[in-house]
């Protein structure tokens, strides 16, 4: 997607404004950022500062208010609901906090849900589906539904949900936020691993020091403003 | 199809709110199904009835007869191939409960007039050749066990007791059958001239005639001229279609159409709002799994059709459910064959049965599906977050 040395994700002077009553409450006030191809970014902030505003514009959930999304050669910001919707599809794996898995559903069919929307035959998606469930880990819990499965498990069919179309951007949202430690680091080995030994490029928001360090560089979010240093 | 499991995740997310909920739609089918048999049982003689026949009765009411000197006259009015006459008996068999429907007719007009009452050449002429013989309808004719050969004992309090004799007296010469499912065979007839020469009171008259015309498209003009040819005279006639004589009678009862689609109207609405705060209750709660539908890349109108298929589901599975076993139920037998003379589900109700429950399947998922489809995803999120 990015045969170009330019970064992979450049957002250029984004704000983003929202309406509260008759307020105007600017969440992003020119916000620039660029993120390379295979780079592990940790987006760090204090709430409300405004980092899963950032990550959703990012991933074509809302729109800027003004300025400029691109990734890759997409202008993000620019897309029509039915066109983000097809590319989120096809660039976008997100992974929450809360793991969204949809509770009657097995972990497989969670999994498989992105490649519903793919072209791909039912054998095949079941390979992908596999193969994904063995990159996080966990091979066997096909028809495990999402009770049965601890939070870290849970937390890793979210993300075998991410990968499974291969997409051009992991976006987490806090994705350790509702682990104990054990887990939470377990996770971010794996998001380690797709980093590094996959090529995928992470942008992961997150409170936490201990999972920021595991990203390749991160950025401080404050006021609607991005920095290299946190906020004294 | 691949979508179908996302469906049915939908649907057994809470099992006993969609079961209680197919159960509503389940029982509304139902009823309507019931509803339509029992409607086309009370009125079932208006669709049985022939474009081409007319009634000729007393201009009065159905209750004056008519004297039977009128046959030839109306066999001389152009455009009328045959006539035939019958007259209400109102015979009792054992107990007034025992109410069946019976008629002293003329064999070869009445056979040649309704076509769509089937006998056996043997019987038609056994009933020919047999003065107090009688051909009964097999409803009528297995409620009550009778068989050909059999002396059948009928008190008439409208006529009295036939002269020379303390009750009326017929011999089953033949079991008649119905060439559709909607002919009614609760019915007895016997022979006129029995009837004639046994009756003690007004003689030489008839209850009514039943007139075959050539051409239907002129069925207003013979009505007509039948009706002019009696003007001003002691028996004015009312000569009308077949079919608003068979609808007046009915409506003797009430206007059982109106009666069934006022109820069936009512419950529908109801099981609407049932259905519909199903689906707005299950679409509520499944707000953040639908945020994370769209956010993965469902489209808007992705998430409007799965959420419309999952009502259309609930619908169609329930009303086919019920029309199917109400239609097993109806095939079964008649409940009451002493009140209804045909009972069975027409094949119209069953196809608009269906057609309902469709309807009712959308519109019941119309609203919770246009909020799904409309739902902003950074929304939904925050909303389950």
């Amino acid at each position: 997607m990015n045969a170009s040395s330019q970064p992979l994700v450049h957002i250029s002077n984004v704000t983003k404004t929202f309406k509260r009553g008759s307020e105007d409450l600017h969440v992003l006030a020119g916000l620039d950022l660029a993120v390379q191809e295979a780079e592990f970014l940790a987006l760090m902030g204090p709430s409300g500062s405004g980092k899963s505003t950032l990550l959703n514009l990012i991933g074509g959930l809302d729109r800027p208010t003004s300025g400029i999304i691109r990734i890759g050669e997409d202008r993000v910001d620019q897309l029509a609901d039915r066109q983000q919707a097809v590319w989120r599809a096809r660039h976008i794996g997100f992974v929450f906090q809360f793991y969204n898995l949809l509770p009657a559903l097995s972990a497989g069919r969670n999994v498989e849900l992105p490649l519903l929307l793919t072209g791909l035959d039912k054998a095949d998606r079941r390979r992908h589906v596999a193969a994904a469930l063995a990159a996080v880990g966990l091979p066997d819990c096909w028809p495990q539904f999402p009770r049965t499965l601890s939070g870290g498990e849970q937390q890793r069919v979210g993300i075998a949900r991410a990968i499974v179309t291969d997409p051009t951007v992991l976006l987490c949202d806090e994705p350790t936020g509702d682990l104990d430690r054990k887990a939470g680091d377990e996770i971010l080995t794996l998001l380690q691993t797709l980093n590094k030994d996959h090529g995928k490029t992470i942008i992961m928001v997150t409170h936490d020091p201990h999972a920021s360090a595991r990203a390749s560089r991160t950025v401080y979010l404050d006021k609607g403003r991005l920095s290299d240093q946190p906020s004294a | 199809m691949k979508f179908l499991p996302l469906v049915w995740a939908g649907l057994k997310r809470r099992k006993l709110r969609t079961t209680l909920t197919l159960l509503s739609v389940f029982i509304a089918f139902m009823l309507y199904a019931f509803l339509g048999a029992l409607r086309e049982a009370l009125s079932g003689g208006v669709s049985m009835t022939g474009l081409d026949r007319l009634i000729v009765r007393h201009k009065v009411s159905l209750i004056q007869t008519l004297p039977e000197s009128y046959k030839a006259r109306i066999e001389a009015v152009g455009g009328v191939a045959a006539v035939c006459h019958q007259t209400w008996f109102g015979g009792i068999y054992q107990d007034p409960k025992n109410f069946f429907p019976n008629m002293p007719v003329v064999p070869g007009d009445f056979l040649a007039m309704f076509p769509e009452f089937v006998l056996s050449d043997a019987e038609k002429q056994a009933w020919l050749g047999t003065r107090t013989g009688a051909v009964v309808g097999r409803v009528t004719a297995e409620r009550f066990n009778w068989h050909i050969g059999d002396r059948i004992p009928i008190q008439s309090p409208i006529w009295g007791q036939p002269a020379g004799q303390s009750q009326w007296e017929f011999v089953i010469t033949g079991i008649y059958e119905g060439t559709k499912k909607a002919t009614d065979t609760s019915q007895m007839f016997f022979r006129y001239d029995y009837f004639e020469e046994a009756r003690q009171q007004m003689k030489g008259q008839v209850g009514w005639y039943t007139v075959r015309i050539a051409d239907p498209d002129q069925a207003a003009q013979v009505a007509a001229q039948i009706d002019d040819q009696f003007a001003n005279s002691p028996y004015e006639t009312k000569t009308e279609p077949e079919g608003a004589f068979a609808a007046g009678f009915a409506q003797q009862i009430g206007d059982i159409g109106s009666i069934v689609m006022a109820v069936v109207g009512a419950v529908f609405f109801t099981i609407l709002l049932v259905a519909g705060n199903t689906m707005a209750q299950s679409v509520r709660e499944r707000t953040e799994e639908l945020g994370v539908l769209k956010a993965l890349g469902f489209s808007n109108n992705l998430v409007l059709i799965i959420v419309l298929l999952e009502s259309s589901f609930i619908a169609i599975l329930g009303g086919c459910g019920g029309l199917g076993i109400a239609w097993l139920i109806i095939a079964s037998g008649n409940p009451i064959p002493a009140l209804l003379p045909v009972f069975f589900l027409p094949a119209n109700s069953i196809v608009s049965g269906v057609l309902c429950a469709v309807v009712l399947g959308l519109v019941a998922g119309a609203l919770p599906a246009w909020q799904a489809m409309r739902l902003k995803i950074s929304a939904a999120l925050r909303r389950g977050g």
